[in-house]
């Protein structure tokens, strides 16, 4: 990548420019996640110095905000109702969208245009318009006091992603598969079970780190589900709610939000490349 | 096999219609059912789950249009689009061209930073932002305190005029890390012989970029504004977890106003299901709009060129 600086001046040589880039990305990361940074490090302060001490390594560091939060302001309680609901969320979504996704993209059923027609029409309907009637239908349903039902309901946010994900992907592969099995005797069950999926274990991955996410983060449908339902909150939930109720703990409140994003941005870091290429699927197609 | 009836089609599909029900319905129950039942609802006078519910037909829709809440949050969150989204768009694509370059060591590391407020809880991000930018002895204003930018503490969040601007650059800072993936794939797509062939000829990096990348990536634009656009309608979580649409609703957007209206009425009001259903009808009517306009629009750019994409 050579510029019009680069012949008239040999100091800027296209791998100092390079380096030069890097410095200031450095400086621009270093911005970009001083925020995260910053309220891990205040979690370890002690209430009184949050706000008299305006460094970011704090003079005292305790443990103290981490074991109030976790036994008084219940996040322990809201730490295993999100982990509940993501992974019993992550488990049915991948299921029934890879059941369906294969189904929509290579069998000839009929009436499976219209299907996806529909799915692709309410691709882009946002959350407040669906969360009356997926409220008053869990409470008919008689889930609308119970962590089942929030599982539940945590399914819808992306079910049409996936499912178009896997339909894409299992379009691709050579139609011969299902042939072969079927002339050596295997039964569709089988055929998707043993040949299908473990062929689809990329678009898997992807989409049990994307619900992942979205269970885990997931701010609106717990919020309105545990209204009345405190003992039911999730982290995001609880972490808010602590914000209203227990004003003054901003110790308390940021030992809170770091249990909150530590499994997520590990997950994140371990598994960034199903994340990237989850998103990256998503406009392709 | 192509004069099979269909009756003996769908015998023949059973089990993949056994493979289609869960996802059905999961779709059905919770996309499908509450996109048809809104419109129910909005024709009800409906004071609480479990409460009779009147029919009223069209009232709560006239009954909007002289709503001037209503009124300021519609228009508030497509005002919060357009103030997000360009920059959004802009700063990822930046970013995204830098870090294409193959030749950059760190730019995985690079990218994951620029992630991270993106897989960030939006409750987590509330906290930490009301903390930063509060305004007694808040760390940001201390800092713009001791450079000596600004002369008097600068209430960020508590200030109807800069709330939603504060708010924006906090959207922004939040979903700029999921744009610049975008990006990053839709420049994947420019085969590496394009640059290389370039430079052998002298080509110019701008050039390179400005001519030959920019049309091949362009196609890209309408989906990543289209989903950009949508996101930014959605910033419910970031409000309510930051000024829950304070002070004095200076940053109400729709899907705030709605989550009033139906759950968290003020002291001594009922709560309005019909009519938060019927404005969420409105509001989910024009994304439908928007989103068909767009295919419109990019349908008609794609035509006019058709060697791209």
């Amino acid at each position: 990548m050579a510029d019009v600086m680069t012949h008239k001046d040999p100091f800027f040589t296209p791998r100092r420019r390079r380096q030069l880039v890097s410095v200031l990305l450095a400086a621009l990361s270093a911005i970009w996640v001083y925020p995260l940074v910053w309220m891990i490090f205040a979690s370890f302060k002690p209430n009184s110095e949050l706000f008299s001490n305006p460094g970011m390594i704090p003079d005292a560091p305790t443990v103290e905000n981490y074991v109030r939060a976790w036994r008084e302001a219940n996040i322990s309680t809201y730490f295993f109702n999100t982990l509940f609901v993501t992974v019993g969320s992550v488990v049915i979504t991948s299921i029934a969208s890879a059941l369906m996704g294969y189904v929509l993209g290579r069998r000839p059923v009929p009436g499976r245009f219209a299907i996806m027609g529909l799915m692709v029409f309410t691709l882009f309907i946002p959350q407040g318009y669906t969360i009356i009637p997926v409220f008053e239908l869990l409470t008919k349903l008689g889930l609308g006091q119970s962590l089942w039902g929030l599982m539940l309901a945590t399914c819808g946010h992306s079910i049409v992603v996936f499912t178009l994900l896997f339909a894409g992907y299992f379009t691709q592969m050579p139609k011969e598969l299902e042939e072969a099995c079927r002339m050596d005797g295997v039964g569709p069950v089988k055929t998707f079970v043993y040949v299908m999926l473990p062929l689809a274990k990329p678009i898997i991955v992807t989409v049990v780190v994307m619900q992942s996410l979205q269970a885990w983060n997931d701010f609106l449908l717990p919020l309105v589900i545990t209204l009345a339902n405190p003992a039911m909150r999730t982290l995001s939930v609880g972490i808010y709610s602590f914000k209203g109720e227990n004003f003054v703990d901003w110790g308390g409140m940021t030992a809170a939000s770091t249990i909150a994003i530590v499994p997520i941005i590990l997950l994140f870091l371990f598994l960034q490349r199903y994340f990237i290429d989850g998103l990256a699927g998503a406009v392709k197609g | 096999m192509t004069t099979l009836t269909l009756r003996r089609r769908l015998w023949l599909s059973r089990i993949d219609y056994l493979f289609l029900i869960p996802g059905l319905l999961i779709f059905g129950a919770f996309i499908l059912w509450p996109m048809l039942a809104s419109f129910y609802y909005s024709t009800l006078d409906w004071t609480g789950f479990g409460e009779n519910a009147k029919f009223v037909g069209l009232k709560n829709f006239t009954d909007l249009l002289h709503d001037e809440f209503f009124y300021a949050a519609f228009r508030r969150s497509f005002s919060f689009m357009l103030m997000t989204v360009p920059i959004q768009m802009l700063l990822a694509l930046v970013l995204a061209i830098i870090l294409n370059n193959k030749l950059l060591k760190l730019s995985t590391f690079f990218r994951a930073m620029i992630f991270l407020p993106v897989v960030t809880p939006v409750a987590v991000i509330g906290i930490i932002m009301v903390l930063l930018l509060s305004p007694f002895n808040g760390p940001i204003n201390g800092l713009l305190l001791d450079t000596g930018l600004v002369t008097r503490v600068v209430d960020f969040l508590g200030s109807p005029t800069i709330v939603l601007w504060t708010l924006a650059v906090i959207y922004v800072w939040k979903w700029t890390g999921i744009t610049l993936i975008y990006w990053l794939a839709a420049l994947q797509t420019v085969p590496d012989e394009l640059y290389e062939a370039a430079k052998l000829d002298g080509v110019k990096s701008w050039q390179v970029m400005v001519y030959m990348v920019m049309p091949i990536i362009a196609p890209f634009a309408g989906v990543i504004a289209l989903i950009s656009a949508i996101n930014a309608l959605n910033v419910f979580p970031l409000i309510q977890s930051t000024t829950q649409g304070g002070p004095f609703f200076s940053s109400e957007v729709m899907e705030v106003y709605i989550f009033r209206t139906a759950f968290a009425p003020a002291s001594g009001q009922f709560p309005r299901l019909g009519y938060a259903s019927a404005a969420g009808v409105i509001f989910g009517l024009s994304i439908i709009a928007l989103t068909i306009v767009q295919a419109i629009l990019m349908r008609r750019i794609r035509r006019k060129e058709p060697t791209h994409g």
